[in-house]
């Protein structure tokens, strides 16, 4: 364990995140208590199996392949050097010295016992966190943009929302027995970092002619077996409607959505069946029906809320650091990390920085309790003490001096948490696959790990750019691998894994479905079928194109016809 | 079966009439669905008239009635099927303020929900009503004092309790 200096770290309770007031905090305090009464009574027989799971799913406890698992929430991907310590602290107690970030912002512990689990969640609700709707048939843990308040491009940093969300969301009596599972996502830059178009509700912020901010919504995306890229339902919602519109959505979804078959329940069906017309009509009848008085807009209550997501006591300071150019020249580790891992801040002479949870070789989003107590350190020495969880499985320092990178470095190399490849080939998402998950039908760990070590040369890796590979175990597709750039697919076959390789796939406001290869391969094939798609886009990528534009001008045919000569000439594929 | 009304177990005065018996001239009497319109054109004004309404009802297909009666138990075919909770709020909304009952296998652990969504009483099955007995109803009525839902359970709004203690 690295001790903390207090001597090191800014006096600096983080400013910049959402504060529980005493309602909040007794709110949480009686969840615990009402869950700790549940697992007694499911101990004690009055509860069956069947009918604990819900509430066990409602405090993120699954029941997996090995054992129990803890979905911890990280609402909108926002957590405190307190916070990351005592989920250090929890992972040494009471699993085996680590925890797994999730591409929902959460943090999974993989070895928890049943009857720790009410401990587990005291110990989260002291430091302001919970697992509430980490899972089950109810509206989840909302996400959010990891560079929220500090992007260049953001509008409004939608954390505000988020947590507006999170508390209309919680423990909600009309939504907790919902036909399926219920994802929001909410951004407020021109670039999308919270993939909203793949949710079931997401929320691009926006200003209308007026000036006015409200949003766009977008409902009816998802992967899964059925992967859909979701339609406009409204091009603006004044921000006093959010939470009335909202209802009246997740009211008609309640009582329409199916209900007879559990991959035909999540809302992109009903939208998929009835169309957008018709779903928007009956929201929109609901809507202008609803009796507002109920859960009437509180503008006060949005911006106490929003109150909490200013920005931190920055320093002025010149655009560039000529301390940070030095460095970079001097080191050249050094400057490889900053130009892939640092990104551009919206006040001069700061920078956000992704710590990538994605060494050479690693088990993609793993972070040991030492590691974690590492981020916290970094983040009260050189970030305000706050941290992001970025869905691609990464960790976010949202405010670091330029001058500090250089120390910043120092400290995450020694942890083994400054692998330079933010956004490159070797930054795979990836689910737990076969060897956590009960769903699963392939593995996922194993290949992220031999395509990144495939790919080990990190000079190499650089010269390929920002290409996003996501891998999922199963159709259920928490890899996101149908919006990979290249995603890979795990599959069962006369009980060999097979892997369906998908080309195209984009998260963004330019949403699109990867399309698929060609046949399955082996586990083994799978590194060369990467590396040649790899390399064709090399030979064939235009000056500044990205992998995406370059599969987008010239077709998906060209690269499935390379594919197939380079097969036909003998190689393994 | 058993029926719970804040928190407790009680007699329940209403019988459930097949759609074969007769009308009867006294009591309390629960109708279904299909034969609510016969029942409220022909049952005696002294007999207090109740519906079994299953969760996927239109509530408009109870909107000529609702004046007449004075009781409606929503069906919950299972207790994961939360369709009965919004079906409860779009009668509320319509107006009725008799007893709303919600009828099928819930668990204690839905008790604030029902009461979050305009249910008066819940009645479940005798071998549930077993496993889970009046402590557990009373212990899950009292456990939620503050919810961030404005709904029908009057006290509990986190947001109201906010702005009272920011008028203070």
């Amino acid at each position: 364990m690295t001790a903390h200096d207090p001597s090191l770290a800014r006096p600096n309770t983080p400013v910049t995140t959402y504060r529980y007031d005493e309602f909040d905090a007794a709110f949480v305090r009686e969840r615990v208590a009402e869950f700790r009464e549940q697992v007694r009574r499911r101990l004690e027989g009055s509860l069956t199996e069947d009918e604990f799971r819900p509430f066990r799913l409602m405090n993120g406890l699954y029941l997996q392949l090995h054992a129990y698992m803890l979905r911890v929430a990280i609402p909108y991907g926002t957590l405190t050097a307190r916070q990351m310590r005592r989920l250090a602290d929890i992972a040494d107690k009471y699993d085996r010295g680590y925890g797994h970030f999730t591409t929902r912002q959460n943090l999974q512990y993989n070895w928890p016992k049943l009857i720790d689990t009410p401990d587990i969640l005291e110990a989260l609700a002291e430091v302001e966190m919970h697992a509430i709707q980490t899972s089950g048939n109810c509206i989840r843990n909302v996400t959010a943009d990891h560079f929220s308040g500090v992007a260049p491009d953001e509008i409004e940093d939608p954390r505000a929302t988020a947590e507006f969300l999170r508390q209309w969301s919680s423990a909600h009596p009309e939504f907790s027995f919902l036909p399926r599972k219920f994802k929001i996502a909410v951004t407020g830059s021109e670039h999308d970092r919270a993939a909203i178009m793949v949710h079931d509700v997401g929320l691009r912020i926006m200003t209308n002619a007026a000036g006015d901010v409200g949003y766009q919504v977008v409902v009816g995306g998802g992967l899964g077996r059925t992967p859909f890229v979701g339609k406009v339902l409204r091009d603006y919602l004044p921000r006093a409607d959010l939470l009335a519109y909202l209802e009246a959505v997740m009211r008609v979804y309640n009582r329409f959505g199916r209900r007879d078959n559990k991959y035909k329940a999540r809302i992109k069906i009903l939208v998929h069946e009835k169309g957008i017309e018709e779903v928007r009509a009956a929201i929109e009848a609901e809507f202008v029906a609803m009796d507002r008085g109920v859960f009437s807009y509180d503008p006060t209550e949005f911006e106490r809320i929003a109150a909490f997501f200013t920005p931190p006591p920055y320093e002025a300071l010149p655009a560039e650091s000529a301390k940070l150019r030095a460095e970079r020249v001097a080191h050249p580790a050094f400057g490889n990390f900053v130009e892939v891992n640092a990104a551009p801040h919206r006040v001069p002479g700061y920078a956000i920085v992704t710590v990538s949870l994605k060494p050479i070789g690693g088990i993609p989003g793993d972070a040991t309790s030492q590691q974690m107590r590492v981020l916290a350190e970094a983040s009260e020495r050189f970030g305000f003490g706050e941290l992001r969880i970025s869905h691609e499985q990464n960790v976010i320092l949202p405010h670091v001096k330029q001058d500090d990178l250089f120390d910043l470095w120092k400290l995450l190399d020694g942890a083994g948490l400054a692998t330079a490849n933010a956004g490159l080939v070797s930054d795979i998402i990836s689910c737990p696959g076969l060897d956590y998950c009960a769903l699963a039908t392939a593995r996922s760990i194993p290949i992220a790990q031999a395509i990144s070590k495939r790919f080990s040369d990190l000079s190499r890796q650089r010269r390929i750019g920002k290409l996003g590979i996501k891998i999922s175990g199963c159709i259920n597709a928490c890899g996101h691998h149908h919006v990979g750039a290249i995603g890979i697919l795990g599959l069962e076959k006369k009980g060999q894994e097979s892997y369906q390789i998908t080309l195209g796939g984009d998260p963004t406001f330019s949403a699109s479905i990867g399309e698929i290869l060609g046949p399955g391969v082996t586990a083994e094939q799978v590194p060369d079928v990467i590396e040649h798609i790899v390399d064709f886009y090399l030979a064939e990528r235009q000056e500044g194109e990205t992998f995406i534009e370059t599969w987008r001008r010239i077709g998906h045919a060209r690269f499935k016809d390379v594919l197939r000569r380079e097969g036909e000439d003998g190689a393994d594929i | 079966m058993a029926l719970i009304s804040e928190g407790r177990f009680i007699e329940d005065a209403w019988r459930r009439l097949a759609d074969e018996e007769a009308l009867p001239r006294s009591g309390k009497v629960i109708v279904s669905l299909a034969r609510l319109e016969h029942a409220v054109a022909h049952l005696e004004a002294g007999v207090a008239l109740g519906v079994l309404a299953p969760n996927t009802t239109e509530p408009e297909a109870l909107a000529a009635a609702l004046p007449r009666l004075s009781l409606i138990s929503i069906v919950f075919p299972a207790f994961a099927d939360g369709r009965g909770f919004s079906l409860a709020r779009l009668i509320r909304r319509a107006g009725f303020t008799g007893e709303l009952r919600a009828s099928g296998r819930l668990l204690a652990d839905q008790y604030r929900h029902a009461l979050g969504c305009g249910f008066d009483t819940i009645e479940i099955p005798d071998d549930l009503a077993e496993r889970q007995d009046e402590s557990q109803w009373q212990a899950e009525r009292a456990a939620h004092a503050r919810t961030y839902q404005r709904g029908f359970v009057a006290p509990g709004s986190i947001l109201e309790a906010r702005r009272k203690a920011a008028a203070k």
